[in-house]
């Protein structure tokens, strides 16, 4: 899903959805990744379900993510449910069956955590919720987690993942971008610590929000990172364009990422940076 | 909320009629609309980072007595202008420029006055690399927190996040023939429907009009928008005056308070 128009850009084409990637974790026993396209034995992918050449992280649930993540976790706003502002056609259905695939109520998962002793908010989205789109509860929970964390003097974490706006939301799911950004405006005036790491795929309006507004920003190895979509921009400017554009590496490249962090590495880093980013400065 | 209604309006226009108004040849300028409404306009230029959109004309002017900075977004009349200005897409430097004067105006206490038609945030291949959504996100980022009022009317196409980079701030107004969109109903049909030519009905869906987005709570006004420019520029002139004249009222922290639960209550 994108965020612009596309009346002069895309004539008539869908704008397809990498069916690849979204294979997430494919059940064979090989496996070829997305990204590099080497093969490898399906239980190689381990528990952090990346590719073991590349590094690259396949889509996985944000209950999937957890396991691995922190040492605690409590959730939060689980139960928050969409008051369907457009009334719009047949997504009472398709919200349902995202729910029930994901145990969440949408497409983020919050709560307060802990690695080692080092409590923080953390909120992790869900490629695989109506892939990740922002929708008003996602943006609520995401709103919510920063009060919540300015009030407890806690840093934030976040895991981003998303198409973009949630599409059966209209404009209110465009107005989710002015309201987290309040919130992590207000969290950053009270001397907190916000780390975003940008995951496979972080796009439109998300990107052009929270996404990019963190004090470090992490993103995982060849995550696909940007604004518009790879198909629209050819239509834009009517030339093909390179297959890493909006890969991580090529964005940090351009000053938009401070580093590239695999999954084995994340749990270690992320504690290091809340120990390294307090908010009267200095290690524990 | 106000609606600056003189006369009845005629049969209500479809949201697929509304769509087409809000992209006529003939609907008003920002050079129009910048010329009209504010006395002595000076033009300033760059994003102070090594460029200058000319999609985003900025600057100062005078309502009446009062300064104000003055941000649009201009598509360009001649072929070439078009080209230059990606047909209303300011680039990220655009974002960057505009968010320049922003700021320029809370340092000398000058309420801000944007003028907004984009189809959206210009998706090439540059504004990638340029960072779009990164700009885009310093602007929400920041505007939450400029001290001087924030006054955006919508005078064509509301195009997105493209759109909201300039409109996040305390009163949004639009004229009768306007619209402010998550994405254009082309694409939006193409998306859920795989089919951009049922774009009328995902006009209606979407509730893109500014008779719906007024019922929702997403903007505080409608504009009546005859087919004289000058009587639109005198509609718009007198919301204009009356929002300055409350907002400049409030202590900066009030702005700011109310300016968050705006948004908040989405």
């Amino acid at each position: 899903m994108q965020l612009f128009d596309e009346l002069k850009t895309l004539g008539h084409k869908h704008v397809k959805a990498n069916k690849e990637a979204q294979q997430k974790v494919p059940t064979g026993l090989w496996i070829s990744c997305p990204k590099c396209h080497k093969s490898f034995y399906h239980k190689d992918l381990g528990i952090y379900q990346a590719c073991p050449s590349c590094q690259y992280g396949f889509r996985i649930s944000a209950r999937e993510r957890l396991a691995w993540l922190v040492d605690d976790f409590k959730e939060m706003d689980a139960t928050l449910q969409t008051k369907d502002p457009l009334d719009f056609p047949g997504y009472q259905a398709k919200l349902a069956k995202a729910q029930a695939s994901t145990k969440l109520n949408d497409s983020v998962l919050t709560g307060i955590a802990k690695i080692g002793k080092k409590e923080f908010a953390l909120g992790i989205m869900d490629p695989k919720f109506i892939m990740g789109s922002l929708g008003t509860i996602t943006g609520e929970k995401i709103t919510r987690l920063f009060e919540e964390a300015t009030r407890k003097n806690l840093a934030v974490v976040l895991f981003t993942a998303s198409g973009g706006a949630r599409m059966q939301e209209g404009i209110f799911s465009l107005m989710q971008m002015a309201k987290v950004s309040q919130a992590v405006k207000n969290h950053s005036n009270a001397g907190l610590f916000y780390l975003t790491v940008l995951t496979d795929p972080t796009t439109g309006g998300v990107t052009a929000s929270f996404a990019m507004q963190g004090d470090i920003i992490l993103a995982e190895p060849r995550a696909l990172v940007g604004f518009a979509g790879k198909r629209v921009i050819e239509q834009t400017i009517h030339q093909r364009v390179p297959e890493d554009l909006q890969d991580a590496e090529t964005v940090l490249k351009e000053g938009f990422i401070d580093a590239i962090v695999p999954r084995a590495k994340q749990k270690e880093t992320i504690a290091w940076l809340l120990a390294t980013n307090q908010k009267k400065g200095g290690h524990q | 909320m106000v609606s600056i209604f003189e006369r009845k309006p005629k049969a209500p226009k479809t949201a697929a009629e509304i769509v087409k108004a809000a992209r006529a040849e003939d609907k008003i300028t920002a050079p129009e609309l910048i010329k009209g409404l504010f006395k002595d306009f000076f033009e300033l230029h760059g994003d102070r980072l090594g460029e200058d959109d000319p999609a985003i004309i900025g600057g100062i002017g005078l309502v009446g007595d009062q300064p104000v900075t003055v941000i649009a977004i201009d598509k360009g009349k001649t072929p070439e202008e078009r080209i230059a200005k990606h047909f209303g897409g300011p680039t990220p430097n655009g974002y960057r420029k505009a968010l320049r004067l922003m700021k320029q105006a809370e340092k000398f206490k000058r309420p801000i006055i944007t003028l907004i038609n984009t189809a959206g945030a210009y998706p090439g291949r540059s504004a990638e690399e340029g960072g779009q959504g990164q700009a885009i996100a310093q602007n929400l980022l920041e505007m939450s927190a400029i001290k001087v009022p924030i006054i955006a009317i919508i005078f064509g196409e509301g195009g997105s996040g493209g759109a909201l980079a300039l409109a996040a701030g305390d009163k949004v107004y639009m004229l009768e023939n306007s619209m402010y969109t998550v994405l254009s109903p082309e694409g939006f049909a193409s998306i859920l429907w795989k089919d951009s030519s049922r774009a009328d009905e995902a006009a209606e869906v979407m509730q893109v009009t500014p008779q719906s987005l007024l019922k929702h709570g997403i903007i505080e006004g409608i504009i009546e928008e005859p087919s004289s420019h000058r009587k639109v520029i005198k509609n718009v002139s007198r919301v204009i005056e009356n929002e300055l004249a409350l907002l400049t009222s409030l202590t900066s922290r009030e702005l700011i308070e109310r300016r968050h639960a705006r948004f908040r209550k989405f």
